[in-house]
């Protein structure tokens, strides 16, 4: 599929996937509710650091950590494996097939397009109050918050490119929903979702270095909340991009032979 | 314009008794069998043409349409549309074609059709002008004025899809693969987008391959049939001579100004049915001109219609005779032009 064919495209795509999410706004507001643990793991983490912080985590470092957490999850989602395992076992797929587009291209505009709205009501309010109740902890240097918008857009290739390698699986194997359900196991304990890397055991903070989680989310924020020197802030976003660049070929791969495959169930 | 040699598509279905103890171990040990949903078939449709493709539930149609389509991957053989691969759906090809399904359609449920049309569009890079002056043809044409601006999920199964062809033919297609584009729809619905497809292949010169279980829709649309059964081909030519082939006798429909007696009605052909204000009789081609004036001058005839046998009656006893062939190795109907496989 062209690059120049998709671009076109891309207002009107864009529009589309606007509308089609704000026909539901029951089920965005759920959506939104479903993000919330981060803000349930801050008021446990408060009451444990009441007395005393832990490594370097005080009261005010968890509401900024948790805050932010909750913030880059809002920005980074993507559910496209959901949409896949669907469209594979009811024949749905075709449709997309059927277009001069990338089905992928089409699956990452509905999920983008869905994002601002998503975040409409629950970022703003988590901003203010991040600048209001956590400002002292935040970098102050300006350096560590130009990488964010390129940590955020990796998290949410690598969140995405993930979805739809565990969405083509359902290519060879009917269903991988409950891929699905290991994979997001996974990403809420070794992102740093639920729990910061820095808190984890040495063996563990060795096994998250090496997969892709932690840069999924847990590195935006760790970049803006003073967790690493500039160097290695950068050395962790070139590293991020990689698991970007690395996923993208798996998953085209994948894609790819799965189309093989694909039975185009139903009329 | 469409070439397919030898095409086969087998699938592997996984195989399991019922019961317990057969899904645990299954879990384990599975066995599976082929299944040859089309087994060699041949064929060739020249641009502009109007094809039915037709076959009993499971005969390899819609599998045959999707492979054409660049849905489905063939296990063996050749497929050419537009001098392309359809399996590697090319922006090119993808362009030229559409498959329109009467049980899965495009149109974003949630949004108005107009958001549909405006989306493909983009997607096929359709000139603005030219956008405006096939939605307003569309439109005037299926009189969709009042249901564009409607979601989707609200219209009726007629509605929709009537909304769903104007969809597929935003970039103009010159290959249009109907699969069952009526399945549902009321009689009148159904003339309508009938006359509409058969206007929109005179007007491009689109080719065309229709699926129908209404043979209505076959006799109105195509001069042309092509009849699988089993994944196998089993004719290939004219809807006429098929007719002819399969069912020589013609239908002689008397309307009556009162009931006539079954004995009178015997002795001038085989009587198909019979009420006390009209009979059928069915009689060989040559014998129709003796029965009818045998008829006239014996019988109280207000009316009278000469017609063939009913296309699904043909249908099926192709179908019937294409089961027993199978199974005894004998031929059906040959191929009336060649390009099928003899059968």
């Amino acid at each position: 599929m062209s690059l120049r064919t998709t671009a076109r495209a891309l207002p009107a795509m864009m529009k589309v996937g606007f509308a089609e999410a704000v026909a539901y706004r029951a089920e965005m507001l759920v959506w939104m509710l479903s993000t919330t643990m981060p803000l349930v793991m801050l008021s446990l983490w408060n009451a444990v650091a009441a007395d005393a912080p832990v490594g370097r985590f005080g009261q005010a470092e968890f509401t900024t950590y948790y805050l932010l957490m909750f913030i880059c999850r809002q920005l980074t989602g993507a559910w496209a494996a959901w949409q896949m395992n669907y469209e594979v076992r009811t024949g749905a797929l075709s449709r997309r097939l059927l277009k001069p587009i990338s089905p992928i291209a089409t699956y990452a505009v509905e999920n983008l397009a869905a994002l601002p709205l998503r975040s409409l009501v629950a970022v703003p309010m988590a901003v203010i109050a991040l600048f209001a109740i956590a400002k002292g902890t935040l970098a102050s240097d300006g350096r560590y918050w130009a990488l964010v918008p390129l940590a955020l857009a990796g998290g949410w290739m690598i969140t995405f490119l993930i979805n739809i390698a565990i969405g083509a699986l359902s290519l060879y194997m009917e269903s991988s929903l409950k891929i699905m359900e290991v994979y997001f196991t996974l990403f809420a304990v070794f992102s740093g979702y639920l729990i910061p890397v820095e808190l984890f055991p040495p063996f563990l903070r060795a096994a998250v270095e090496w997969l892709p989680f932690r840069f999924q989310v847990g590195l935006p924020v760790e970049l803006v909340t003073n967790a690493h020197s500039f160097p290695e802030a950068l050395r962790l976003v070139g590293v991020q991009w990689a698991w970007v660049v690395g996923l993208g070929v798996g998953t085209a791969a994948l894609w790819k032979n799965g189309l093989k495959r694909y039975a185009a169930y139903g009329g | 314009m469409i070439s397919v040699r030898a095409l086969a598509k087998h699938y592997k279905v996984h195989k399991r008794a019922p019961g317990l103890l057969a899904a645990l171990k299954s879990v384990f040990s599975r066995t599976y069998d082929t299944v040859k949903a089309v087994d060699g078939i041949s064929f060739e449709i020249k641009a502009g043409e109007r094809v039915g493709f037709l076959g009993p539930n499971g005969a390899g149609k819609t599998t045959t349409l999707k492979v054409l389509a660049g849905l489905l991957h063939p296990s063996l053989g050749e497929v050419v549309v537009g001098g392309h691969v359809p399996k590697k759906r090319e922006d090119a090809y993808l362009k030229k074609i559409m498959l329109v399904t009467g049980q899965k359609q495009q149109l974003l449920w949630d949004l108005p059709p107009s958001e549909t049309f405006e989306l493909n569009r983009a997607i096929y890079e359709v000139p603005r002008p030219q956008f405006k002056q096939t939605v307003d043809e569309l439109v005037a044409t299926l009189d969709l004025s009042d249901l564009i601006s409607k979601p989707t999920r609200q219209l009726s199964l007629g509605e929709r899809m009537k909304c769903e062809l104007a969809a597929a033919l935003i970039h103009r297609p010159l290959v249009l693969f109907l699969d069952e584009p009526t399945i549902g729809l009321d009689v009148s619905m159904q003339v309508t987008i009938r006359n509409f497809i058969k206007q929109y292949n005179e007007r491009h010169g689109a080719t065309l391959m229709l699926t129908s279980h209404y043979m209505d829709d076959v006799a109105a649309l195509c001069p042309r049939v092509i009849v699988i059964d089993k994944g196998a081909l089993s004719y290939d030519g004219g809807l006429e001579e098929l007719v002819h082939r399969i069912r020589p006798e013609k239908r002689v429909v008397f309307h009556l100004q009162k009931e006539a007696e079954r004995a009178v009605l015997d002795g001038l052909g085989k009587v198909v049915s019979v009420n006390h204000a009209s009979a059928v009789l069915q009689v060989p081609q040559e014998a129709v001109s003796e029965t009818i004036s045998r008829a006239l001058a014996t019988l109280p005839v207000k009316d009278l219609t000469v017609e063939n046998a009913p296309l699904e009656e043909v249908m099926s006893e192709l179908f019937e005779r294409s089961r027993r062939a199978s199974a005894s190795g004998a031929p059906v109907a040959p191929a009336a032009n060649g390009t099928g496989r003899p059968s």
